[in-house]
């Protein structure tokens, strides 16, 4: 089920998706059958143009692997992906025993990017910034020559950087200018759709605020649809219309991002509101909080019926035998949770 | 600071000074700072500012060379850490002085099992058997919440969740019953519904054992609600100290007010435009003149490029390293 806001077409759907990924069975390293963990199962949003999705959760839940399926950089198990009218999902292909991308595929990679969470992993350490930006325009044979040297020197611009900075290589910069540099290269073909997965959990406080004011105003000023994965729900709330909560391979609830904060239903989003601390000591230390027992289940072998049942503080005899479906409780706030009415 | 008899640990003019080949770099310069029992002081900065080298040096814990030894004074149980011969150290630490890090996995040792490292500590510190060291390790497991303790403890870290681990590590840092204990971003590698489970765990042992904690973070949230009194490092140094309703409310320095505008919070309106602080933080090997944190400063004068600001006091428990604070203070 996707819920499309009345203002615009969407520009990517998301419908019943799942990823799955191999995994020894239990037994070993000697095991010789292969089980399975759904990394992702049953997931399904939309996305308007100009919008932006946030997706948190704790690790393990699911949203890195949303975000790398939705830009077909995993094939997912199942489930479709349509983005701007197109079914990506569709563009793959065998070749000698893998998947690989069909020619459709990889002309739209002009139009899907991705910004990743590491600064210090993702440039790579031997290329100057200027390689480094031109690689995704030679791929796709955008500008040459000087014109290509232009052209990376104003995408350094729209990031907040001096172009004389082309000749240095990513170790010369810090972690807050290494992302800047990481999210030049997510521009450079000029994309609609950019999936950030934790592109400021790696950064100083103080930077973190820079990259997020960065990312709003590219949002505004080229029109960009962002998927804005992390797992610091205060941030994602910043930069977010509508925020997803997963949790283990599942959406629990979806809803603006605003009703998420004031008005959550799902007794897992409202356990991960109470547990954001306060910067503010008499309301921190006056507030009510829901601190959960346990752990995150293991995703090889998750709980049957609600995946949260086992740390939920409401569980009924119900959550342990049957799975709650995504369902909407008022126009736009979607919660899974059988004690929601 | 005055000294009161509560005091257990107080920390003066503590300087740790790394040569590297970029030249000198001066880590931690000048941090003086004290815990009363049963207290906790929350020492904030950002990557780089000296507050885990700070805490790695009370205790002595960093490698020298590259580091030069720290100077200054560290005054506990009458004694001064800085000079103490190691022999003597190494009774305290694991004992009376404990320290749990940010990334368990790391501090654990991945070969030896969660109980042959819980036991070692009671049996060198205290002289315990095997025996009454197992039992007061399972009781210890036991009380920071790790379920079937009496079989987890024969389990190597590895086969613990993060949570758990730092579980492992807080149990660990906790059995002697420290009077300090340093915590180093303890739940910075954790979930937030993990953090919000182990920052109360810390804060119920800390009530029942009276340890003092000196927490060390970068994040406000986490200090708001745990720590009693606030110390805000930048470059090497403490800028701003205070309680922490001083310091929340009424931040002197222009970075504190900075950190605080620039955190995104979850009770504020939505999708306002955050207040970021400009700049990066220093290169410590190339500092600048005067206030270091002057080429990022709003309110940065002629004075705060020539020279370090004084201090200002604000209350006998607050106060901050400005020269332009008098103005908003």
């Amino acid at each position: 089920m996707t819920v499309v806001p009345a203002k615009a077409a969407p520009l990517l759907i998301v419908d019943d998706l799942a990823v799955r990924f191999p995994v020894p069975r239990a037994g070993g390293w000697l095991a010789q059958r292969q089980g399975e963990v759904r990394a992702v199962d049953g997931v399904s949003f939309s996305v308007a143009k100009g919008e932006t999705l946030g997706l948190v959760g704790e690790s393990g839940c699911g949203k890195s692997t949303t975000g790398r399926a939705v830009l077909q950089l995993l094939r997912p198990a199942a489930g479709k992906v349509i983005f701007d009218g197109e079914p990506i999902h569709e563009y793959w292909r065998r070749q000698g025993g893998r998947w690989v991308w069909e020619s459709r595929l990889r002309d739209l990679r002009k139009r899907l990017q991705m910004i990743f969470q590491d600064p210090f992993a993702s440039l790579n350490p031997r290329m100057t910034v200027e390689a480094i930006l031109a690689e995704p325009l030679r791929n796709f044979g955008i500008a040459a020559g000087s014109q290509r040297r232009e052209r990376i020197q104003q995408l350094l611009q729209t990031v907040g950087m001096d172009p004389r900075a082309i000749r240095r290589y990513p170790h010369e910069f810090s972690g807050g200018q290494r992302q800047r540099i990481g999210i030049a290269r997510a521009l450079a073909l000029g994309p609609d759709l950019i999936v950030a997965d934790e592109p400021i959990s790696a950064l100083d406080v103080s930077i973190q605020a820079q990259i997020i004011n960065l990312l709003a105003d590219l949002r505004e000023r080229l029109g960009l649809t962002l998927i804005f994965i992390a797992h610091d729900l205060a941030a994602v709330r910043h930069i977010s219309d509508r925020i997803a909560v997963m949790y283990l391979g599942r959406i629990v609830e979806m809803a603006p991002a605003q009703t998420i904060i004031d008005q959550p239903r799902h007794p897992y989003t409202q356990a991960l509101i109470s547990a954001v601390p306060l910067p503010d000591p008499a309301r921190e230390r006056s507030r009510q909080r829901t601190i959960l027992t346990g752990e995150l289940p293991s995703p090889v072998s998750p709980p049957s019926g609600c995946p949260f049942h086992t740390r939920c503080p409401l569980r009924e005899e119900r959550c342990r035998h049957d799975v709650p479906v995504l369902q909407q409780i008022t126009p736009g706030h979607q919660v899974a949770c059988h004690l929601v009415e | 600071m005055a000294t009161t008899t509560d005091t257990v640990l107080e920390v003066c003019d503590l300087r740790t000074h790394f040569h590297t080949d970029d030249g000198l770099v001066k880590a931690v310069d000048g941090v003086s700072f004290s815990v009363r029992r049963g207290e906790t002081l929350g020492l904030v900065g950002e990557s780089g500012s000296g507050k885990s080298v700070a805490c790695l040096s009370a205790l002595r814990l960093v490698p020298t060379p590259p580091a030069a030894h720290p100077s200054g004074v560290i005054r506990f149980a009458g004694k001064d850490l800085l000079t103490l011969p190691e022999r003597d150290l190494e009774r305290l630490r694991g004992n009376r002085l404990a320290m749990i890090f940010q990334d368990p996995l790391t501090a654990l040792n991945p070969y030896l099992s969660v109980g042959r490292q819980l036991t070692e500590v009671l049996e060198v510190h205290e002289g315990a058997t095997p025996a009454a060291a197992r039992r007061a390790a399972i009781e210890m497991l036991t009380r920071v919440g790790i379920p079937a303790a009496g079989q987890r403890i024969d389990q190597y870290p590895h086969q613990f969740s993060g949570g758990m681990r730092q579980r492992v590590m807080i149990a660990m840092a906790l059995l002697c019953g420290p009077e300090v204990l340093f915590a180093d971003e303890p739940t910075t590698a954790l979930d937030v519904t993990i953090q919000a489970q182990i920052l109360d765990l810390i804060g119920e042992l800390q009530a029942s054992l009276g340890t003092a904690v000196v927490l060390v973070t970068h994040d406000l949230g986490v200090v708001a609600g745990t720590a009693d009194r606030v110390a805000v490092m930048y470059a090497g140094r403490i800028v701003e100290e205070g309680t922490t309703a001083e310091v929340f409310a009424n931040p002197l320095h222009p970075y504190t007010q900075g950190l605080l505008a620039s955190m995104p919070r979850i009770d504020t309106p939505s999708r306002q435009r955050l207040a970021a602080i400009p700049g990066l933080p220093p290169d410590l090997g190339q500092l600048p003149s005067g206030c270091p944190f002057h080429p990022r400063c709003q309110q940065a004068g002629d004075r705060c490029r020539q020279a370090y600001p004084e201090v200002v006091i604000a209350s006998p428990t607050h106060r901050a390293a400005c020269w332009e604070t008098e103005a908003v203070s």
